[in-house]
C-alpha cells in the first residue's frame, strides 16, 4: 500500500462524481427529503423525536452502499479494475480510495442531512450535535464498504441491486425502529446484537436524548469501526489480481 | 532488476481454462525482445487467454510463463509490461487527462509523460474532452495511451487497431515500430490477416495452439502461399486436427 495511490484513487473517484452532478445532488438532496417527508407524516404526533435519530442512521446508509456498490461492479466490468490490478496498484490502495472518496461524500451528506433534520424538521438533539454526525458519518461510510464487499459478490447490476435488500432490510427490521430492540423474540434480539445498524441506531437514539455518556456513544462507535475495518479488509481479501 | 537477455516471453507448456473451458491445451512459446510480435488467428483461438496469461491476470492450471526473465504477474513486472485490453478500459466519465493522470499516479510515472503519450497517441486535442464523448477509435487510443505510460518493456496489445480508419491504422504500426526500435517489447494480437505483414514475427494461433512461428517472409516461403491468409489456410489443412477428448494433439 502507498498513500500516493490511494489518494490519487480517492481523487479519480471524486472527479468521476465531479463529472456526474446530478448524482451530487440527489446524494445530498435524497435523505433530507425523505427525513422531511418523515417529519410531515408524524407532525400531529410525537414520533418523529424517537423515529428521527434512526432515520438519520437509515437514509445515508442505504444510499451509500447502493452508491458504492454499484460503482466498484462498474469498475469490475468495464475492465478497468483487471487494468489496475495489473498495475502497480495495491488491492488496499483501491478499497481505502473508493472508502475515502465515498467517506468525504458521506460526511458532506450526513451534514446536510442533520442539519435539515435539526434545524428545519424540529427534532431535538438533547446530546452533542458533533456527536451525532460522528455516527451518522460512521455510519455512511459503513454503507459504502458494506457496498465495497457486496459488489465483489456480484455478477450484475441486477443482482448488486437485489443485495440493498438482502444485506440492509433485515438490519434495518432488526435495528430497533419498528420496534424496541428489547421488545424483540430472544434469538432476534441475539442476531440484532451483532448487526452494526443496531448499534448505529441505539447510538443517535442515545444522543438524541441525551440518555447515556459520551463512553457510550464511543463505544457503539467502536462496534461500528470494526465492521468497517471488517469489510474493508474482506473486501480487498475478495479481490483478485487473477480471475478465471 | 529485469533480466535484461531473458527473452520478452518465455511459455512452456500451458494449460489455461477460461471459465470452464479448456482454452489452451499445452501451448509453449518464445517472444524475442525489440520487436513487434503479431499474433494472429481467428476469434475465440485462444490470443486474448494467452495473452491475460502473459499479463498475469489469468489463472494458469499449468505450465510456466516467464516474462522478461520474471514469472508473469509478479509485482516488479508490474511496472514494466503495459496492456491493452480489448475493449478500451477507461473511465468514460473522466476526461481522456483525467483518465492518464490517475494511471500515471498509479503507475508512479513521471508527470510529464501524460502530455508525452497523449502526442504519441494523437490525441492532444482531445486531452480536455470526457471519453464517453468520443469515438470508439478514440476510446481504445486512450486506453493504449495509458499503457504507453511509464514506458513499458513489455506491451501486450489487445486487437489495438480494431475499428480505426486506415491512416490511423498506418500511423500506429508506425508508433510500434518505433517502439520497438527503442527497445520496447511488443505483441499485438489480430484477426486480420492483412495486418500480419506490418509485424517482424508472427504467431498464427488456432484452437488454443501456435500453428507457426516465424518472420511474414518465412512463413510465406514455407507454405508457398502468395499472402498470410493463404499460408494460414495452408497451415490448417496441413495440421492434424486436435482430439476434443484428450485435450491434447494427437
Amino acid at each position: 500500500m502507498n498513500p500516493q495511490r490511494t489518494l490519487a484513487t480517492a481523487g479519480r473517484v471524486l472527479s468521476q462524481v465531479r463529472h456526474d452532478p446530478r448524482t451530487i445532488v440527489l446524494l445530498l438532496v435524497v435523505p433530507s427529503l425523505l427525513i422531511g417527508l418523515l417529519a410531515w407524516i408524524f407532525s400531529d404526533t410525537p414520533a418523529f423525536s424517537t423515529i428521527g435519530p434512526g432515520m438519520i442512521a437509515l437514509f445515508p446508509f442505504i444510499v451509500m452502499f447502493l452508491v458504492t456498490s454499484i460503482t466498484t461492479l462498474r469498475e469490475r466490468r468495464t475492465g478497468t479494475l483487471e487494468r489496475l490490478l495489473s498495475m502497480p496498484l495495491g488491492k488496499g490502495d483501491l478499497i481505502l480510495g473508493y472508502t475515502l472518496a465515498f467517506g468525504l461524500l458521506a460526511v458532506a451528506q450526513s451534514a446536510v442531512a442533520v442539519g435539515f433534520a435539526v434545524w428545519l424538521c424540529g427534532l431535538t438533539i438533547s446530546g452533542s450535535i458533533w456527536l451525532l454526525l460522528a455516527v451518522a458519518v460512521a455510519d455512511a461510510v459503513l454503507g459504502t464498504t458494506l457496498g465495497l464487499l457486496a459488489s465483489a459478490f456480484a455478477r450484475t447490476e441486477f443482482q448488486v441491486v437485489q443485495f440493498m435488500p438482502a444485506l440492509v432490510f433485515p438490519q434495518i427490521l432488526l435495528g430497533g425502529i419498528f420496534l424496541p430492540r428489547e421488545q424483540l423474540p430472544d434469538v432476534l434480539r441475539a442476531v440484532s446484537d451483532w448487526l452494526p445498524l443496531s448499534h448505529a441506531i441505539d447510538a443517535l437514539q442515545a444522543v438524541a436524548t441525551d440518555s447515556q455518556d459520551a463512553a457510550y456513544v464511543g463505544g457503539e462507535l467502536l462496534i461500528i469501526g470494526a465492521w468497517i475495518v471488517g469489510a474493508v479488509v474482506l473486501g480487498s481479501v475478495t479481490l483478485r489480481r487473477r480471475t478465471p | 532488476m529485469v533480466n535484461k537477455s531473458a527473452p520478452a516471453v518465455d511459455a512452456t507448456d500451458l494449460h489455461v481454462r477460461r471459465g470452464k473451458h479448456p482454452v489452451l491445451h499445452g501451448l509453449s512459446v518464445s517472444i524475442p525482445r525489440g520487436v513487434v510480435v503479431g499474433l494472429l488467428g481467428p476469434s475465440g483461438c485462444g490470443k486474448t487467454t494467452l495473452l491475460r496469461t502473459i499479463v498475469g491476470v489469468q489463472v494458469v492450471q499449468s505450465g510456466t510463463v516467464m516474462v522478461l526473465g520474471r514469472e508473469a504477474g509478479s509485482e516488479s513486472l508490474r511496472h514494466r509490461v503495459g496492456y491493452v485490453t480489448q475493449d478500451a478500459s477507461v473511465y468514460d466519465d473522466l476526461t481522456v487527462r483525467q483518465n492518464l493522470q490517475y494511471f500515471r499516479a498509479v503507475l508512479g510515472a513521471p508527470r510529464s509523460d501524460v502530455d508525452r503519450v497523449l502526442a504519441l497517441t494523437d490525441l492532444t486535442s482531445q486531452a480536455g474532452q470526457v471519453v464517453g464523448s468520443l469515438s470508439g477509435g478514440q476510446r481504445s487510443r486512450v486506453s493504449l495511451a495509458g499503457a504507453l505510460l511509464g514506458s513499458p518493456d513489455l506491451l501486450v496489445l489487445d486487437e489495438p487497431t480494431v475499428g480505426l480508419d486506415p491512416l490511423l491504422r498506418v500511423e500506429l504500426w508506425t508508433l510500434f515500430h518505433q517502439l520497438a526500435v527503442s527497445g520496447t517489447s511488443l505483441l499485438v494480437s489480430s484477426h486480420v490477416m492483412d495486418e500480419a505483414s506490418r509485424c517482424d514475427r508472427l504467431l498464427l494461433m488456432r484452437d488454443g495452439e501456435i500453428l507457426a512461428d516465424d518472420t511474414p517472409a518465412g512463413l510465406l516461403a514455407s507454405t508457398g502461399a502468395s499472402d498470410t491468409e493463404g499460408a494460414f489456410l495452408a497451415l490448417i489443412a496441413r495440421h492434424p486436427v486436435r482430439d476434443a477428448t484428450n485435450g491434447s494433439a494427437s
